[in-house]
């Protein structure tokens, strides 16, 4: 098999709102920032995949516009995915496999501040049963997180905890938007306070991919995907075990996850009590550096976050940080779909 | 930097979809106050019922009644009801398993406080008073407190004027803003003026402007005024009325490269019988009072324009 690695990673800074930017105007210096990192132009990108979705900003094929920021004109091999980007660089590990290109440009973005996320994020959900009843997707979380406190898994410290942890490390992550000490604050949905949930706002982010040598050649030290996986759930709430994340734990088993231990995870948890959830079905103990970016819980632009996540793991494998790090994401509701990565440096 | 221009909009739409057969008597039980669950092969009942096992994928159709009581199995307290959830003072979101199911559905629970909520505590479905076979025919649960559990009827699942069909309204306001490049084109217009954006890197002209050149893949930041006069380079008869458009047909639509602009922009052409528009016909914007950009374009009366000078904005 080819083997592929993540060479460059960019990400915006993430703020709760960008009204002076269209999402092109706002995704277009990330895409400048990796292609500078790798010293490529865009026309030397072999296939181009990004993940989004028109929800969001309630703007009608935004994708196309943001593929403007590319340079699509003449064409170029594209596509993309109404998912987190994770799936979009899913779909380019899997080009790049096939041989058909060497290169490739993954990129994602949203953009939460026009519309009200949580009601917008309904609309994902089951559309006889669920969606007329309008659940937010804090709302989902909460009822994940008191099924966890009732099972003896978390308590209210724990979740603050979590949350503490998570903004003090975003305090080194200039990217972030919430940073250091913030309140746990009120009740938003009980058992969940503002501080167990994620902070609304807008970002982007880029990842390049290249196979074989031609990583060596755009990166000193690539971060190589010794596997990639995704698995789905059903999407009965009340036909899942909310505690667990079986489709995270077969999806971690398919990347190799647990053929030798990672020192690094980052973990798409949105919200404190699914860090809980993940940690589990992932077998992580107290050696393993979670979310050193902060995490979801300090930036969590809607359908970046989870390509952030394998972002975040090779730039810290690009650094020299780690040799060996998990990169998770998710989609759906509490932790309905997941993806696992793993990422290896060559040895030092 | 320009104002940054925002607006609201408001997306809504009625879904209408389509029950497969579990789904239409799940639905069609609620109207008439039964509750049914569907069997798994390997013997469980699912409330609320699906198509197909979870688990197996095996197609499932065996309808089973169950209880309008059960057991809470986790639950959430919402102190700010949103817009569209079933209640609208206080209540808690529940995961209820109905007795006689072995899975949870979904809902809202009328409750007092979170202090009158717990795992495991009993409820039972207050009914919605008018009920169209919808997931909202429970209006929510309610606290039982008796020992007793109703016990199902048996029912089959076969009921006269079954629903077939679910209109479901989505609705989702938000606040637009076009971004820098938009809202500069968007200002100049209310002072008459139209401004593109020029590339840095291949010097063309964008109008109306993005912010990007789809070729070059950069920023375009230089505002160039084009116009007012421009040429027609291709257009179309309409000969179908649209709704709410106050504009006699057939009319003309068609695409004008203004000069200066190295992007033909679209708009009607009018002051000129419908049969005359021309490729190369020299037109200018027509504004109106109170009008947020041009009317129309209508005949400048220069000669029409060499096929030559504009062939690459075709």
């Amino acid at each position: 098999m080819r083997e592929i690695a993540v060479v460059a990673f960019g990400q915006t800074d993430h703020r709760r709102t960008s009204d002076e930017f269209s999402e092109v105007e706002m995704l277009m210096p990330v895409l400048h920032d990796v292609l500078d990192r790798t010293g490529m132009k865009t026309s030397d990108i072999g296939f181009t995949c990004s993940g989004s979705t028109d929800y969001l900003a309630g703007r009608a094929f935004s994708f196309t516009m943001a593929l403007d920021g590319v340079g699509a004109w003449p064409p170029i091999s594209e596509s993309h995915v109404e998912m987190d980007g994770a799936w979009a660089l899913y779909e380019a590990w899997t080009k790049l496999l096939t041989g058909d290109a060497d290169t490739a440009l993954v990129y994602s973005y949203g953009k939460s501040s026009p519309g009200s996320v949580r009601d917008v994020l309904t609309r994902q959900l089951d559309p006889y049963y669920v969606a007329p009843l309008w659940p937010d997707s804090v709302a989902l979380a909460a009822l994940q997180a008191q099924a966890l406190i009732d099972a003896g898994e978390a308590d209210e410290p724990a979740l603050a905890g979590v949350a503490a942890r998570s903004r003090e490390d975003a305090r080194a992550n200039s990217h972030a938007q919430l940073r250091g000490s913030v309140p746990q604050g009120e009740y938003l949905v009980r058992p969940l306070r503002t501080g167990d949930c994620p902070p609304i706002g807008d970002g982007a982010a880029a990842v390049i991919l290249a196979a074989g040598e031609r990583a060596r050649e755009l990166c000193e030290r690539p971060a190589w995907i010794r596997g990639i996986d995704h698995r789905i759930e059903a999407h009965g709430l009340g036909v899942r075990d909310l505690t667990d994340s079986p489709s995270t734990r077969l999806a971690a088993e398919k990347a190799g996850a647990f053929e030798r231990p990672v020192d690094t995870a980052e973990l798409h948890a949105p919200f404190t009590s699914q860090e809980v959830v993940l940690r589990k079905a992932l077998r992580l103990d107290g050696d393993v550096a979670v979310n050193p970016s902060g995490g979801a819980l300090a930036a969590n632009p809607i359908m970046a976050a989870g390509l952030i996540r394998i972002g975040e793991a090779a730039a810290r494998i690009h650094r020299g940080e780690s040799d060996r790090a998990l990169a998770h994401a998710t989609s759906g509701p509490c932790l309905q779909q997941n993806l696992v990565s793993v990422l290896e440096g060559d040895a030092r | 930097m320009p104002e940054v221009l925002k607006a609201p909009l408001v997306v809504e739409f009625p879904f209408t979809r389509s029950l497969g057969p579990v789904q239409s008597a799940f639905l069609t039980g609620l109207r008439e106050r039964v509750v049914l669950g569907v069997k798994t092969g390997d013997g469980r009942t699912l409330v609320p019922p699906v198509e197909y096992d979870p688990v197996t994928s095996e197609e499932i159709r065996d309808l089973v009644e169950v209880a309008p009581t059960g057991t809470v199995t986790t639950w959430a307290w919402n102190h700010a009801p949103r817009r569209g959830q079933p209640l609208d003072t206080p209540f808690a979101w529940v995961l209820v398993r109905l007795d006689g199911a072995d899975t949870s559905l979904l809902h809202a629970l009328d409750a007092t406080g979170p202090d009158a909520v717990h795992t495991g505590m009993r409820v039972r479905i207050r009914w919605a008073e008018e009920r169209s076979g919808a997931i909202t025919d429970i209006a929510c649960f309610e606290p039982y407190d008796s020992v007793e559990t109703p016990e199902p009827a048996g029912h089959d699942g076969r009921f006269e004027d079954m629903v077939t069909g679910i209109v479901a309204p989505a609705r989702l306001d938000y606040t637009y803003s076009p971004g820098r490049a938009q809202s500069g084109y968007i200002n100049a217009l209310s002072d008459r003026r139209i401004v593109g954006e020029r590339c840095p890197s291949c010097r063309k002209v964008y109008v109306p402007p993005r912010g990007a050149c789809p070729t070059c893949g950069v920023a375009t930041v230089e505002e160039v005024e084009v116009g007012p006069g421009g040429t027609v380079t291709t257009y179309c008869i309409v000969n179908i009325k649209a709704k709410n458009l106050d504009i006699e047909v057939p009319y003309v639509y068609g695409h004008i490269a203004l000069d200066g602009a190295d992007l033909a922009l679209h708009g009607r052409i009018g002051g000129i019988p419908y049969d005359q528009v021309r490729m190369g016909l020299r037109v200018e914007p027509v504004w109106t009072d109170g009008g947020r950009y041009p009317d129309h374009y209508r005949p400048t009366g220069e000669p029409d324009a060499d096929y030559e000078t504009y062939k690459e904005l075709v």
